[in-house]
Formats: C-alpha cells, sequence, structure tokens
C-alpha cells in the first residue's frame, strides 16, 4: 500500500507540474495580435497587477457578478489555499533548502486556520454543489465532470476533515513518509483508511489538473481581457504573425487604385 | 406582421428559465460563393431543383477544414486558447446576455454558447475529449453542430457583457468571432456582413454610396444647412491639405438621427475654424472586419484610412460617432495600419468627435444655448464597443465621462438609466456585431428588452423622453426596434445632433422661429 501511493503520489505531481509547464508555455507562446482589454482598463502595467490582484484574490468580477457563487467560491478557494499552507509541513524538511519557512508554517494560527478551513471548504463546496444542481440555468451547462470536481474536491476535504476531527494519524510518521517519497527513500505509511483515500483522491486530482478545467488556474493569469494595458493609441502592439501581413497591407488592388492618377472627366 | 411576439417588459428584468431551442429556427442568409471569394473565404452553391432557389452550403471537406481552421486560430489568438480551457462552469455569465434575457433559449447563455465550440474542441484537441468524451461534454463535429453554430454564434452581438462578469475575463465575442471565421473557411459565410464588406472594398462603404453620390449627399447638406440657418457650414470631400480627417459610418451620410450628429459635427468645426474633410476613399468608418472576427479583412479595411490620411496630408483623423468604429479605431488602427508617425502627435491618433467638442466647450470656444434643448429630458445608451471594448481621454472610464459631459454641456435636463444598464454593464442595443439585418429581425426585437426595460423606467420615473447614442447601429437598431415597445423613432438622438441644437453660429439666423 504504501509503495503504492508514493508511486501514485510522485506520477501525479510530475504529471501536474509538467502537464501545467506545457500549458503555461502554450499560453505564453500563443500571441495575443491585438489590444482586447474589457475597459475601462489600467493604462499602466501597476495598475494591471492591481487589476490582476483584485481577480486572483478577491475574484473581483464574479462578485459583481453573483453574490451566492462568490460567497461560496471565495470561501472555498481561500480555504483551500488555508489547508494548502497547513500542509507543507508535511513536505518541508526543516534541515533542507526549504526549512526557513518551518517557523511559519509552524506558528499555531497558521496551523489552526489551515485546521478550520476544511469547514471553509465543505461549506463552500457543498454550496457550489448545491447551486449546480437547484439553478436551472447552471445544470443546464453543467457536464458529469462539472459535478465529478467538486465531489472529487468534496471527498478529499471530508477525508481530511476525517482525521483532523474524527481519528486520530500519525502526523510525524505520515512527514517521514512525505519526506521518503521526495528523497526516493521510501518509508511506510501509518496504517488508516481516512489517510489512504486521502491521498489516494489527492493523486487523482494531480493527474485531472493540467487536462481539466482546473486550467482556470493558469488561464486566469494569461486572459488578455484582463491582463493587457489599455494604451493602445499611446503604443503600438504588434504580434510576429502579423508583422508578417504588414509587409502586404498596402497591396489590395482598391488601394492601388485609390493610388492611381484619377482621369480627368470628360 | 412577423409570426413571434414581443417580450412582455415587466418593471424590472427577469431571468427567464432557460428553454432549449426555442431560437434555432433563427438563421441569417448564407453568403453567395462570389461575396465570400471576395473576401478569400470559399463557398459552394446547389441548385438541384431549378424551381427553387439555390442553396449555399458546406464546401467538400468541410470537416477537416474546419478543425484545421480551428487548430490554426488556437494558434493564432491567446484569447481563444486560453478562453476554450480555462472556463469553470460557474454560471457567472449565464443571466447577462440580453438575447438570453430577451429569448429565454438556453443556448443563448454566454457559457453555453462558448460550449457549442468549446464541446468541439476538447473532441479533437484535449486529452480527456479524445478518450472520456461524454464525461466532458465532447461532441464529433457534425453538420447539425455546424446548424448550431450558424444560428447561435449569429446571436451573439459580440458586446462583452458576459465577460465583464466573467471571473476569468473569458469573452464570448473572441468565441464567436472565431467560430464566424471557421464557418466562413467552409462556406457557411454570413450574407449580410461580407456583402458588405465587398461594397467598402469595391466601392468605399458599407452602403455602397459611389463618390459621386457622396458629393452630391455633401452639397444638399450644405444647402439644407444654410436654408435652415444661414451660415455657410461646410461639409468637404477630399480636400488635400485639410488639417482633420473625419472618418464616419456612413449611415451618418443619410439615416436618421445619424445625419443630424454629422451636421453637429461640422458645425462644430465650423464654429471653431477648424480645417476638415471627409474622404471619398475613407467614407466609411465602420469596419465589419470585427464582426467575422477576420484580422485581415479588417486590416484591409482599415489601410483605407491610413491610405486616405496620406493622400490628403491631414495632420489628424477624427472618428463621428460609431460604435464598432471606435473599437478598431481606439484599440485596432495603430496595430492594422499604424505606425502613424506622418501625423500631428500633440493629438490622440485617432480622435473620437465627442473628445474633440468637449475639449472646445471646455475651452469656451462654442458658443452654446442649451434651453434650446430643453424641450427633451435626455438620457445616453453607452454603447456596447464603446463602453467595453475602447476608451477616450486620458482616464478609465473617460468613455463614460466624456460623451456625459458634452450631452450636459448642450442640454439642461440629462438623467441616467439604471446603474447595471450603464457603462460597462451596458446593454447591447440588440443590433450590433453584424445582426442588423432584416433576415434576423426576432432577434432584434427580442434582444432589445433589457435596455427596453431600462429605457421605460427612465421615462416613467424621470420623465426621459428621449435617449442619446454615439453609434451608428445602435441609433439604426433602436429607431427599428423600440416603436414595438410603444417609443416614436424621433426619440432617439445623435449626441451631436444635440450639440447642433444647442449651437449658435455666428451670423445664425434661425429661419424655422
Amino acid at each position: 500500500m504504501s509503495t503504492l501511493i508514493a508511486v501514485l503520489l510522485t506520477l501525479a505531481t510530475l504529471v501536474m507540474i509538467v502537464g501545467l509547464a506545457r500549458k503555461a508555455r502554450q499560453y505564453h507562446a500563443t500571441p495575443a495580435p491585438l489590444k482586447i482589454p474589457v475597459t475601462p482598463a489600467p493604462k499602466t502595467t501597476g495598475g494591471v497587477v492591481l487589476r490582476m490582484a483584485k481577480e486572483v484574490i478577491l475574484f473581483a468580477s464574479l462578485f459583481r457578478a453573483s453574490k451566492w457563487t462568490w460567497i461560496f467560491g471565495w470561501i472555498f478557494h481561500v480555504s483551500l489555499a488555508l489547508a494548502f499552507i497547513r500542509h507543507l509541513r508535511y513536505v518541508i524538511d526543516p534541515e533542507g533548502p526549504l526549512g526557513f519557512m518551518m517557523p511559519v508554517i509552524g506558528l499555531w494560527i497558521v496551523q489552526t486556520a489551515g485546521k478550520y478551513a476544511v469547514l471553509g471548504m465543505i461549506f463552500g463546496l457543498t454550496g457550489l454543489l448545491a447551486r449546480r444542481y437547484f439553478v436551472a440555468r447552471v445544470r443546464y451547462i453543467s457536464a458529469p465532470s462539472d459535478y465529478l470536481m467538486l465531489l472529487l474536491i468534496l471527498s478529499i476535504a471530508l477525508s481530511g476533515f476525517v482525521m483532523s476531527f474524527i481519528t486520530n494519524v500519525d502526523i510525524v510518521a505520515v512527514k517521514v513518509f512525505m519526506l521518503g517519497i521526495l528523497s526516493f527513500n521510501l518509508q511506510e505509511l501509518p496504517e488508516g483508511t481516512a489517510l489512504a483515500v486521502h491521498l489516494v483522491l489527492v493523486a487523482i486530482l494531480g493527474f485531472v489538473l493540467p487536462i481539466s478545467k482546473l486550467l482556470h488556474i493558469p488561464g486566469v493569469f494569461y486572459s488578455p481581457t484582463r491582463n493587457q494595458v489599455d494604451n493602445p493609441r499611446e503604443k503600438r502592439h504588434i504580434s510576429e504573425w502579423a508583422k508578417k501581413l504588414d509587409e502586404t497591407r498596402g497591396d489590395y488592388p482598391e488601394l492601388q487604385a485609390a493610388r492611381a492618377p484619377k482621369e480627368p472627366e470628360a | 406582421m412577423a409570426d413571434y411576439e414581443v417580450p412582455e417588459v415587466k418593471e424590472y428584468a427577469v431571468v427567464p428559465l432557460p428553454k432549449d431551442g426555442v431560437m434555432d429556427h433563427l438563421k441569417p442568409f448564407v453568403a453567395k460563393p462570389e461575396f465570400q471569394e471576395a473576401l478569400n473565404y470559399v463557398g459552394k452553391k446547389e441548385h438541384l431543383d431549378p424551381k427553387e432557389m439555390p442553396k449555399y452550403v458546406l464546401v467538400d471537406g468541410w470537416k477537416e477544414k474546419a478543425i484545421d481552421k480551428m487548430g490554426d486560430l488556437l494558434g493564432r489568438y491567446r484569447s481563444l486558447q486560453v478562453f476554450m480551457d480555462s472556463c469553470v462552469k460557474c454560471g457567472a455569465c449565464t443571466d447577462k446576455c440580453h438575447y438570453f434575457l430577451g429569448t429565454g433559449d438556453a443556448k443563448n447563455m454566454p457559457v453555453a454558447r462558448q460550449d457549442l465550440l468549446r464541446s468541439v474542441y476538447r473532441r479533437y484537441f484535449t486529452f480527456a475529449g479524445k478518450y472520456f468524451p461524454k464525461l466532458v461534454g465532447a461532441k464529433d463535429l457534425t453538420e447539425e453542430v455546424i446548424d448550431d453554430w450558424y444560428s447561435y454564434f449569429h446571436q451573439c452581438s459580440e458586446c462583452r457583457r458576459c465577460a465583464v462578469f466573467c471571473p476569468y475575463g473569458i469573452d464570448t465575442a473572441e468565441v464567436t468571432m472565431a467560430a464566424r471565421e471557421i464557418m466562413a473557411h467552409i462556406g457557411k459565410g454570413m450574407k449580410y456582413s461580407n456583402e458588405i464588406i465587398g461594397k467598402v472594398f469595391t466601392i468605399g462603404n458599407n452602403l455602397g454610396l459611389p463618390e459621386k453620390a457622396l458629393a452630391n449627399v455633401l452639397e444638399g447638406l450644405e444647402e439644407d444647412v444654410e436654408d435652415d440657418i444661414e451660415v455657410a457650414v461646410k461639409f468637404p470631400l477630399d480636400v488635400k491639405g485639410a488639417d482633420i480627417l473625419l472618418v464616419t459610418p456612413s449611415a451618418d451620410f443619410f439615416a436618421e438621427p445619424h445625419i443630424d450628429g454629422l451636421i453637429g459635427y461640422a458645425k462644430v468645426f465650423h464654429a471653431t475654424n477648424t480645417s476638415w474633410t471627409l474622404s471619398s476613399i475613407a467614407s466609411e468608418a465602420g469596419n465589419f472586419g470585427l464582426f467575422i472576427g477576420s484580422y485581415e479583412n479588417m486590416q484591409r479595411i482599415s489601410m483605407r484610412i491610413r491610405e486616405a490620411a496620406l493622400q490628403l496630408g491631414v495632420k489628424r483623423i477624427v472618428y463621428g460617432e460609431c460604435g464598432h468604429a471606435w473599437r478598431v479605431g481606439y484599440s485596432f488602427l495603430n496595430t492594422l495600419a499604424g505606425p502613424f508617425d506622418f501625423l500631428d502627435q500633440n493629438y490622440p491618433i485617432p480622435q473620437h468627435i465627442c473628445e474633440f467638442t468637449l475639449d472646445k466647450l471646455e475651452k469656451g470656444e462654442l458658443n452654446i444655448d442649451k434651453s434650446r434643448n430643453d424641450e427633451m429630458t435626455l438620457t445616453f445608451h453607452d454603447s456596447c464597443n464603446v463602453a467595453r471594448g475602447s476608451g477616450m481621454g486620458t482616464e478609465p472610464g473617460g468613455q463614460f465621462t466624456i460623451p456625459r459631459a458634452v450631452i450636459k454641456a448642450v442640454c439642461n435636463n440629462y438623467v441616467d438609466m439604471e446603474k447595471d444598464t450603464i457603462h460597462d454593464a451596458t446593454f447591447c442595443c440588440g443590433g450590433g456585431g453584424g445582426l442588423l439585418t432584416d433576415d434576423l429581425m426576432e432577434l432584434r426585437v427580442k434582444g432589445v428588452l433589457p435596455r427596453a426595460t431600462a429605457l421605460i423606467n427612465a421615462k416613467e420615473e424621470h420623465g426621459v423622453t428621449h435617449m442619446a447614442a454615439i453609434c451608428a447601429i445602435c441609433k439604426s437598431q433602436f429607431t427599428k426596434v423600440l416603436p414595438y415597445y410603444g417609443f416614436t423613432m424621433d426619440q432617439i438622438v445623435s449626441v451631436h445632433q444635440l450639440v447642433s441644437n444647442a449651437i449658435i453660429l455666428e451670423g445664425q439666423v434661425d429661419l424655422e422661429d
């Protein structure tokens, strides 16, 4: 079992990192030939950073769009971030290069916030699931994968909840196991159904991430309607493929005809 | 009379329950092959039964061609690639589209519209869609799918209201443009837009008004204005060495209330002693290349403006009142036809007529009698392409404040419509994006519902009598469809029509009074 989970987690991590990196590279390499920020838009790079921060941290547009979706969605994401930070203690070797982070991650407030964040995740995910099912418009646009994704993360949260609040897990042994994976030195995973379920589901999430709508994670940063500076009149924006068109753009027959000297009228 | 019902206006915009396929009968006419070819697209005519009209059908090998084109566009447009991947189906956009609110058709919800393309993208371009199509809602590309595309990507006015509310900024306009571009490459181009673009290439403007006819119209206008006020206001055409080249939508040359706006620009230029000219080469500000999502066609149309500016030796370019033209002018012109290093760099290139007029108003160069607009209580319709696809002035949001400042400088009575229907949350007129055609009248009548509701409320609460706009398409659409909601055509006005009413030129005699 330990070996299976270790292999799964290793593969999932690789798939996730490579997959996301490939996607981010694709987005980066694909040109945005025209200035298409949704206006009003910032006129400076600093303004764009602020706009993006509002979107990524506060979900500003979603707040304008739908208060319920915002409440469920935002609470879920913030809780997920807190839970994620709490979990860093399992993969950071205090003696390793990232060891300097341990004192912060180990703080009581960080650990406690991360522990209770699971409640926020369950609240948010349940709300999103209910909305997806009960609001006719949202149900119409939902594919099976949209429900499964919520259920997957909800199951991860619930198995985590069980370990934090109901059963007990030998977290020191978990840390040894995780650090073992990172150093390719397999260690025994402590017994426990909740833990095994938790880790297998997390591995599945890692596999699914780069081939699913979870691509909104890199996508949000690459959205031209949000991340472009609104200065098209001041600065000429031109992409590589469009530069090639510029070489022949003056040759259209009607432009040549317009340039020809006019015949005097009879 | 039409075989559909005009939607009932409720006190506030009501979000309908989504119904499947209630608008799938509505499709615009398909462009003939010869019009397709003029735009570097393809077409195929099928005339099996000589008693019937010929059909314009998909070309041979359409399926591979469509998928190839999709791949090509995914590689050329980051927007398309990111938007295809990023949607989480959160539903934030589902109640934001005026066509959904007006028709209740589920596929007019922005995400459902995008999904028509996204499901095919997933099938042919993603791992999950190739191997688990049912699970992720991926679909094979079939003729039925193209049929749905043709219906519903011509029920999107590319107004970008959904993009304002999307947490990832997914802009359905970009998806619609891509879908239209793909369809144009397999024989399913749209007659209205593509024929108009053809007219720009051969004649010079959307309305097909040749140079001579244009000169006659302008001459007639000079006579009319002089008859009205005894001032010789000029409407110059092709004047070499003029300071300003004015490019304006060709509807300004004869449609109502557009033409009153054109008279307004001319009076402002006259009053400020500004040297200006129109051009017969660039006798069109509009650029339908935007609507069909074609960079090449958009560039080809834009190049006429560069050519005219070079030939006439002007120092500045000013745009008349036209919404999508201003998006192309403000956001794209520098990219498509720039750099404009031969123009005067002390002015924005291009400049909007509202920017120009407000500057003159603020400097006190215009003699204004606001009371001449006192019969009206005005409101202002933010046109989608101006509101969400462009800017004015130097501050973000200038596209909202500057036209309003112009109106308030020439009118005493002004109120805004409800907050969630103006500025960047404005509702499309229902006729934008290349849909201003009689074959889509049902959609246009239904699509104006949210705007009509807000206007009716403004009328009842604040006594609004007139709505001003700075877009030729908005003006044409409103004068045509708002009568279905109890308004008269003359309740739609141009912003520069208001300026024209209030301005008093030197030596002016009001013969009508």
